[in-house]
């Protein structure tokens, strides 16, 4: 039984609406399903899924789709509603009061903002963030696919005005100890982080945690920040600031290898990821202590699955692993595989079928802290099923996954667990040539 | 010290997991796409700032009354000025027609051309004619000197402007010409009457200026007591609240034709319907309407009428919300939103949603229930793009046959359209050619 019900003008965000569509999966005797606004891009999802009614023929974008295929499609259908249900309203408006519809409006109703979150689609991003920046506020841009152009006109307004502009494709920040997108909850110190790379900074501050060593402010600055063409706008004034922050003692600089000359006044460490220079290694040199022990070596010696959430932490691993065949790395964070779904860091959906498909030791980056998802042990140990595993927990104690419990259930399931991406892409190499 | 010079305190627009996660004050944004892709361009923010600080800087004085064919520029007696967006005799709908073809008898002609009194630096209510002999009134805006126009309000009943042409309608509009016109003209004579500032107390005083004129009407009544106005003219005067209405919609227009022309502007000048039509002018095009279907109010309806007898919008008064009057100051009139069953706190809602839209506050124009807010004023066209949001306009109801005069009042919404191609059209004759 198919069934197929449009809503117009009824908009959900993209992330509600994936998680509705796994909620729509989850009903029982459901073969196919999906919540969406009928996109191009959409409908021609809900077409290959065989989601397809007349119905959609003239469907517009501000259309909402429910869709389901099964022996119980209404128990899907209802399942997406109570996930869209349960969204929480947008507030900041007092009894009667309207909801604000523009950033503009939202930094008058708030005295004292300071800073604007932006995770609208990016095509759209540039405007909500030049809105942003017009009204004073400082940008933490989660949003992607913003253009280079685009980026820097951002980047250039945001300097003229003496604000930071942190992204696009911002995924971390942790500000004066609040933490922005994903971050973890690392304690407070002397590091101060500027990152053009999101699983970069949490795994760097997770490892300065790991050393008792905490974080002062984590810059996210956007992984084009450092190129030719923005030529590290964003960089230099986030050193800037950290020269200027008292509770900074030395600054680090995460990202890919960039020619940009950096200067702080402060100590300034590069950790710009090249052969031989790996966030471990680094961490070890800033927070100057010892990480807990590793597990002993398994001694495998077969193909090795490299199944990542986090871009960095693959092309990490990728490097040490260097050209040798059997190692195989996939960052299933990617625009390829997020497209039309949620990030792995949030829906483990494609991961789990990746580590289904595995032909040799599964390897996993897991990433905990505020944003990730609730319980990722709790979906990913169970599939691992007995295979050999090696999983990477970027995470602390105080994140809300908690990092023993998660530690706990790979464990359980019979996988190696390592706090280090790099000591555990290099075990595996080094049991494999051993 | 912070790194944000305080708190970190959030304004959150988008994916609601990542504000549900966010551990620190915030304000959502209710973030929806917009109807079409925006580009930044601070151009057109430079030239909207320009444009606006015009329309706010306007200071409207009722300097004279004059006769249409006299001080209208471009008035001829073969010509017939009409409410909203050009339209032909064919298009006009019920009470248009019947105000088009009462003038025609006023003025003793079987045909004349027709073109929208805002062109003419005019603007009608309703139906809007204005025939060579009527009586208009002149009001000037101080500062940039520009004159605009409209013709004297009748009254309440079976009028021109809702289409009644009875020879009882058209005597008292020889009366208007005869008698009203040049009393009043003689009024003026001593020194212009500062409408601005009746505008600006008549807020403070539960008028919106667009419904709801009856404060503004009395403070006029006296200054003309006190010039020694006849009897029999402060009599009419004294039967109409809405007498007004034409005085506040002539200052509104010197106020936006002041902020038309500056080139790449998004802002809206007009906002104009003819019962067939609706229409805006925006100030870096202004030569151009962009139209869509006029859309029916919904309201309250006098005696046994109901919506079905509602002739589509009509008039040009909606160039009061245009100056962030009427629907817009909403929030200084709660009266009037019990014509469509509102509270208080709607009138209040109505004027902070009209914030989304516009680009300015205009603290010549504040609201005590806002805390003395100035009134939102000057609508961009990005930012109805951006929103979806539709003007709130406060209207009356025409009956959708001549001559049957006003049935109703309540509110309408412009409709989307034209805001839509006035933004499309802007931004592919700036030079990058945006949108991409």
């Amino acid at each position: 039984m198919l069934r197929v019900e449009r809503r117009p003008g009824a908009y959900h965000d993209s992330i509600v609406l994936m998680l509705a569509s796994r909620r729509m999966l989850d009903a029982p005797g459901v073969e196919a399903a999906m919540a969406a606004m009928a996109t191009d891009l959409n409908l021609s999802m809900l077409r290959d899924a065989g989601l397809w009614t007349a119905a959609l023929e003239d469907a517009r974008p501000d259309d909402l789709i429910l869709a389901a295929r099964g022996t119980d499609a209404g128990a899907a259908i209802e399942a997406a509603e109570a996930a869209l249900a349960e969204r929480t309203p947008a507030s900041g408006a007092g009894p009667g009061q309207v909801p604000a519809r523009t950033v503009r409006t939202a930094a008058q109703r708030m005295a004292g903002a300071n800073i604007a979150m932006i995770s609208v689609p990016g095509e759209h991003a540039p405007w909500s963030c030049w809105d942003a920046l017009r009204s004073g506020l400082n940008v933490f841009c989660f949003s992607d696919n913003v253009s280079v152009a685009d980026e820097v006109r951002l980047k250039r307004e945001a300097l003229g005005r003496g604000l930071l502009f942190m992204g696009p494709d911002c995924g971390t920040a942790i500000l004066d100890g609040v933490g922005l997108g994903f971050s973890n909850l690392v304690p407070r110190g002397p590091v101060g982080i500027v990152g053009a790379s999101g699983t970069g900074i949490q795994q760097l501050s997770c490892l300065l945690a790991h050393q008792g060593v905490g974080v002062s402010q984590a810059i996210g600055v956007g992984g084009r920040d450092l190129s030719p063409e923005v030529g590290g706008l964003m960089t230099r004034e986030a050193i800037a600031r950290l020269d200027e922050d008292p509770e900074t003692e030395v600054i680090v600089v995460v990202s890919k290898p960039a020619q940009a000359e950096l200067e702080a006044r402060k100590p300034l460490v590069p950790a710009l990821l090249a052969p031989g220079v790996d966030l471990t290694r680094i961490a070890l040199e800033v927070g100057g202590g010892s990480l807990p022990p590793d597990p002993e070596p398994g001694g495998w010696r077969g193909g090795v699955d490299g199944i990542f959430s986090g871009g960095t932490l693959r092309d990490e691993a990728a490097l040490i692993w260097g050209s040798d065949p059997r190692f195989n790395a996939v960052d299933y964070g990617a625009d390829e595989y997020t497209r039309g779904r949620a990030h792995p860091m949030i829906d483990n959906a494609v991961r789990i079928d990746a580590i289904r498909r595995a032909r040799g030791l599964v390897y996993l980056d897991v990433v905990l802290g505020r944003g990730a998802h609730p319980d990722p042990a709790g979906e990913l140990a169970p599939t691992l099923d007995g295979r050999p595993a090696v999983v990477v927990l970027v995470g602390v104690e105080a994140d809300p996954q908690g990092l023993s419990r998660q530690r706990a259930a790979f464990e359980a399931a019979g996988a190696r667990v390592y706090l280090s991406n790099s000591r555990a892409a290099r075990s595996l190499l080094e049991e494999s040539e051993a | 010290m912070s790194l944000l010079g305080g708190p970190v305190s959030v304004v959150s627009a988008g994916a609601a997991m990542l504000a549900d996660a966010l551990e620190a004050d915030q304000v959502r944004v209710d973030w929806r796409p917009p109807l079409e892709r925006l580009v930044p361009d601070p151009e057109v923010d430079l030239a909207n700032q320009r444009a606006v600080a015009r329309m706010l800087a306007a200071r409207p004085r009722w300097v004279g009354v004059g006769t249409a064919v006299e001080v209208i520029p471009g008035m001829r007696p073969d010509l017939l000025l009409h409410s909203g967006p050009p339209m032909r005799w064919e298009a006009a709908s019920g009470p248009m027609r019947g105000a088009l073809e009462g003038a025609l008898r006023l003025e003793g002609r079987d045909s004349a051309d027709l073109e929208p009194c805002h062109v003419h630096m005019a603007v009608g209510p309703m139906a809007g004619v204005v025939s060579a002999g009527m009586p208009v009134v002149i009001v000037e805006d101080e500062t940039s000197g520009i004159r605009a126009y409209s013709n004297l309000n009748e009254g309440l009943g079976r009028v021109l402007r809702y289409g009644a042409n009875d020879e009882a309608v058209l005597e008292r509009l020889r009366w208007m010409a005869s008698v009203l016109g040049p009393d009043l003209g003689r009024a003026l004579e001593s020194g212009p009457i500062d409408l601005g500032a009746i505008n600006q107390k008549a807020l403070q005083m539960g008028d919106e200026l667009h419904n709801r004129h009856r404060a503004a009407t009395s403070m006029v009544f006296r200054e003309l007591a006190l010039r020694g106005l006849s009897a029999e003219s402060l009599r009419f005067i004294d039967q109409n609240d809405y007498f007004y209405l034409n005085l506040v919609m002539a200052s509104a227009k010197a106020a936006c034709e002041a902020a038309a022309g500056v080139d790449q502007s998004t802002l809206v000048v007009s906002m104009a319907r003819n019962g067939t039509e609706f229409g805006i002018r925006v100030s870096g095009e202004p030569r151009r309407w962009f139209t869509a279907a006029a859309a029916v109010p919904v309201g309250l309806f006098l005696g046994s009428y109901t919506q079905e007898d509602a002739n589509p919008d009509i008039g040009d008064s909606a160039i009061t919300e245009t100056f962030g009057l009427g629907g817009f100051a909403m929030a200084a009139a709660p009266a009037i939103t019990r014509v469509v069953g509102g509270t208080a706190q709607t009138a209040v809602d109505a004027s902070l949603e009209m914030y989304e839209i516009t680009l300015e506050e205009n603290s010549n124009h504040q609201i005590p229930a806002l805390d003395f807010r100035g009134s939102p004023t000057g609508i961009d066209v990005r930012r109805v793009v951006e929103t979806g949001i539709q003007p709130l306009i406060n209207t009356g109801i025409a009956h959708r046959e001549a001559g049957i005069g006003q049935i109703g009042a309540g509110l309408v919404r412009a409709p989307l359209e034209p805001f839509l191609a006035a933004h499309l059209h802007l931004a592919r004759a700036r030079p990058d050619g945006a949108p991409q």
